[in-house]
Formats: C-alpha cells, structure tokens, sequence
C-alpha cells in the first residue's frame, strides 16, 4: 500500500522489469521489460507462441511471473499477498473470444460487477450502463443477451463491460482476432476512441495498420523477449532487426 | 362431501371396491396427515439435498485437498450404500450415541425423532448425487468465462454465485430434475422407521380393512401425481431459465 500511494503519474503507469515466465518447462517469457506511461497506447506484435498474450495476463495477475517484476501505479503484481481487487479495480481487460456472461443481458453484463464487486449503486450504475452502451454505439441492444449480438457487438459490450468498472489501463488481447473483417472495424473504432480520450491502453494485436496510426510506442516478441520496440513512424521503415523485417514483411 | 363420502360408501357394499379413506373419517384424516407427512418430507429432502448439492460442489473447487478429500470421501460413502441401510445407520447407529431428552411427560427421548432422521439422511443420500450433478455443470463452464469474472475482480465465492452456478444449473437441470424424482420416491423409505408418511399410514389402513390392492393403487396413482407436479415444476423453472443463444 506504501508503495501504491508513493505513485504520482509522471511516473510509468504500468511498468514491466525483466519478467520470466514459464508453464512448466516450457519458458515463454524470458525477460521482458517495458515501461507504459499514463494515457499511453501501447501495441505488442509479433508471431504467435511468443508470450505476447501471456504477457498481458500477468499484468492483471490472471497468470503469475517467476521473476521480475510488475507493478501497476506502484502496486507489485509480483507479491504474494497482492490485493487481487485493488489491481484489478485498476486493470480491465478484454478477451479474444469476449467472454460475456451468456445469462445476463447486455446491459446486465456491464452493470454486474460494479454492483457485485465494488457495492455501487444499482441505480448509478444502470445510468452508467447506458452512457456506456451508448458509447459503443449499441443503444437498443440493451435487452439482447449475448448470443443474441453478433461478434462485434459482444466485443463491444465485452469493452463497456470493462470501462463500467473505471479502470485506469486497459488490457486487449487479440480482441478483433476471432472477428470478421467487416466488424473488426467497428471494434477498432471503439478502442481508438478510447486511446484519444487518454485511456491507457496495452494492445496485442495483428492489426498493423491500426497498430500504426493508434499506437505511441510498438513492441515486437517473438520467443520471449522484445525484440525492437520503436514509436510506429520510425518502427515499420527503420526495423533493423531481421526477425522484425521477416515478420513485418509477411504481414504487411 | 357428505354425498361423496356416501357414494363411495355405495360403492363398497355394491362392488366390493373398499376406499375407508374417503368414506370413515378416522381413515381420511390420517391418510391426510400422511399425505401431508410425505409432501413436508420431500420439500425438506429437496431443499437440503440441494444446499448440500451446491455446497459440495464448492468445497469440491476448493485449493485444500483434505477439503476436496472430504467432500470426495462423503459421496462415495453416501452413494456406496443403500439408503435403507444409511437410513437404519442414522437411526439406531447414530441416534442412539446423541444424548435424551425429557419429553413433556418426564420420560426420556431421543434429541431427534425419526422423522427428523429420515430427513437427514435422505438429503444426504441424495446430496452425495446433487455434488456430482452441480459438478458436471460446473465443469461445462468455459474457464474462459470464469476467468472473464476475474478479471473483473469477483473472488471464488463471488464467481460461483453469480457466474458459475447460474451457468451450471442450466446445465445440469434434467440430471437434477432426475435425482429430485428418484428422492421423493425414496421418501417411501422412512416406512422402515416409523414414520407416518404415505406408504406407513397406507399399511395401517389396509391392516385395519384388508383392503390391499385398493390402497396400492391409490398409492401408486398419489405417487404418479407427486412426482408429476415436481416434474412439471422443474420443467417450468428450466423454461424460465432459457437464455437465448446459449446451451441448446
């Protein structure tokens, strides 16, 4: 808690120190670091097995580390005894295959967790409901129940879902990866939105062309440790690494 | 009532046909206590076999093996075993080590009478199947989706309230549906104590008028109609519990 309450924001919001990570023998992560500034967008790239997602999960604590260190807003995610909710009253996170809660209503599945988790207001939260609904362009989906919404839509209230619960950095993992193109877009939309407004963000994606114009800074894993990161101006001309330019060329 | 009772009168000295439960007063009112005996006892089998059902497959997710141990040790004793025999265990075994009490008439009982027994050990009996039943629901969850709660910062228990086990019960319904039907037939069981429900007052009336096979039916028919109600309510709840798009 000391150390949480000595964070002041021009200090790195999330900042990742020489990570390891294994599942059993296997090491996906081996020593990764980078520092995301608040407001920041951050996009990780690179081809996959190669820890990128793993990577974001151990920020919001789904996986543990078991070396380095992560701390969000000062708060060490490595610990023992990390106050599980109070990291992730700070991190909201979206899934590649959006995980909505297939018994509730689209709008029940934003208002859940801040009236079950945090004990707020039902009726302050339904009005925040709403507006978020609102803000990713769902107004009369209110009522429909997950598989009632297409893949797109899911992934959108999957994001209000999140942003009803006021984070400060949101985590997105391969979001638009299981979505048809047609509806990539629409997602995209959103989450841009988002990074304008100041939100920060952490991307892993396959979306260079978003990854391009969103992104402050590109990170590019492959097997477990970064290989180059650079802001996008600079990182998809100037890559100097061969793994980067092999990649980059066959996704572009 | 007066000419109901006088027909079905009528029609034991016609036909032969000998139903002293609609007609004798004596014989109605505790055919209807036993009714009411046998319905008292399956909604509290119900209930408690389901709370046990539900807890069970909490403690079964525990990260405390022993808990696990414990809970795993519990079903196969209770689903090892004839519920007869657990019934008889209950109440001569375990009955007789719990302390007396003294009745209203100064005479010593014991703390528990044979309807409370049967209750007991018919929901344990049939909660050793509900934890195995909420278990297959709850393993049909994608992991994804509990993780999804997680992420949102519900702990275990929250989770399983308000993720898990919604989920899983739609899952796991016609198996539960199942199991409720067999327990209120097994309420039939507590005939072997004592206790005066259907099956129990049925025998003292055909004892006293040797009217077997009308009673038999008459069980058999009260029986179909019990468990149809159950039946026809569980089918209701699973309706009212569809969510569209999900499950079938």
């Amino acid at each position: 808690m000391n150390t949480a309450a000595a964070w002041t924001p021009d200090q790195p919001m999330v900042s990742i120190k020489d990570v390891h990570k294994s599942f059993g023998e296997l090491e996906v992560l081996k020593g990764v670091s980078m520092d995301i500034m608040k407001g920041e967008c951050v996009c990780i790239i690179g081809p996959s097995g190669s820890g990128k997602s793993t990577l974001i999960r151990c920020v919001n604590a789904l996986n543990d580390i078991q070396a380095g260190s992560i701390t969000v807003e000062g708060q060490e995610v490595n610990d023992p005894n990390l106050d599980k909710l109070a990291l992730r009253k700070k991190v909201g996170m979206v899934f590649q295959q959006y995980n909505l809660f297939p018994h509730k209503t689209a709008l029940e599945n934003i208002m859940m967790a801040p009236i079950h988790v945090l004990k707020q207001d039902k009726t302050e939260v339904e009005a925040r409901a709403h507006r978020l609904i609102k803000k990713v362009r769902l107004s009369g989906k209110e009522s429909n129940y997950p598989g009632e919404l297409s893949g797109g839509q899911q992934q959108r209230v999957a994001i209000a879902r999140s942003l009803a619960m006021n984070p400060d950095v949101m985590l997105f993992d391969e979001v638009t990866a299981a979505l048809d193109p047609e509806t990539v877009k629409e997602v995209l939309v959103t989450i841009r939105e988002l990074a304008e407004e100041g939100m920060t963000c952490i991307l892993v994606t396959h979306e260079m062309g978003f990854a391009r114009e969103v992104a402050n800074h590109i990170y590019f894993t492959d097997r477990g440790i970064i290989v180059e990161h650079g802001p996008p101006a600079t990182f998809f001309t100037d890559a100097s690494d061969p793994r980067t330019q092999e990649f980059l060329s066959q996704i572009l | 009532m007066e000419q109901v009772a006088s027909w079905f009168l009528w029609l034991y000295q016609e036909t032969g046909i000998n139903l002293p439960i609609v007609y004798d007063s004596f014989d109605r009112k505790r055919f209807a206590e036993g009714f009411l005996t046998t319905v008292w006892l399956s909604l509290v089998c119900l209930v408690f076999s389901v709370v046990i059902g539900i807890v069970g497959a909490w403690l079964q997710g525990s990260r405390l093996v022993w808990t696990r141990r414990l809970v795993q040790g519990y079903i196969q004793f209770f689903r090892n075993t004839p519920p007869l025999v657990q019934m008889y265990f209950f109440f001569f075994a375990l009955g007789n080590l719990l302390p007396t009490v003294e009745n209203e008439f100064g005479f010593q009982q014991p703390m528990l009478g044979n309807f409370a027994w049967a209750a007991i050990s018919l929901s344990f009996f049939a909660g050793a199947f509900n934890v195995e039943i909420f278990r297959s629901g709850i393993e049909a969850v994608p992991k994804a989706t509990v993780e999804a709660a997680e992420a949102l910062g519900y702990n275990r228990l929250q989770a399983y309230l308000h993720v898990v086990l919604p989920l899983a019960f739609r899952v796991c319904l016609p198996a539960l549906n199942n199991n409720l039907v067999n327990l209120v037939k097994t309420t039939t069981l507590a005939y072997a104590i004592a206790v005066p429900e259907l099956l129990y007052v049925s025998n003292q009336v055909w004892s006293d008028n040797v009217n077997v096979p009308e009673m038999m039916t008459i069980l058999l028919f009260i029986y179909v109609g019990l468990v149809g109600i159950l039946v026809w309510a569980m089918n209701r709840w699973e309706r009212a519990m569809k969510v569209p798009g999900y499950g079938a």
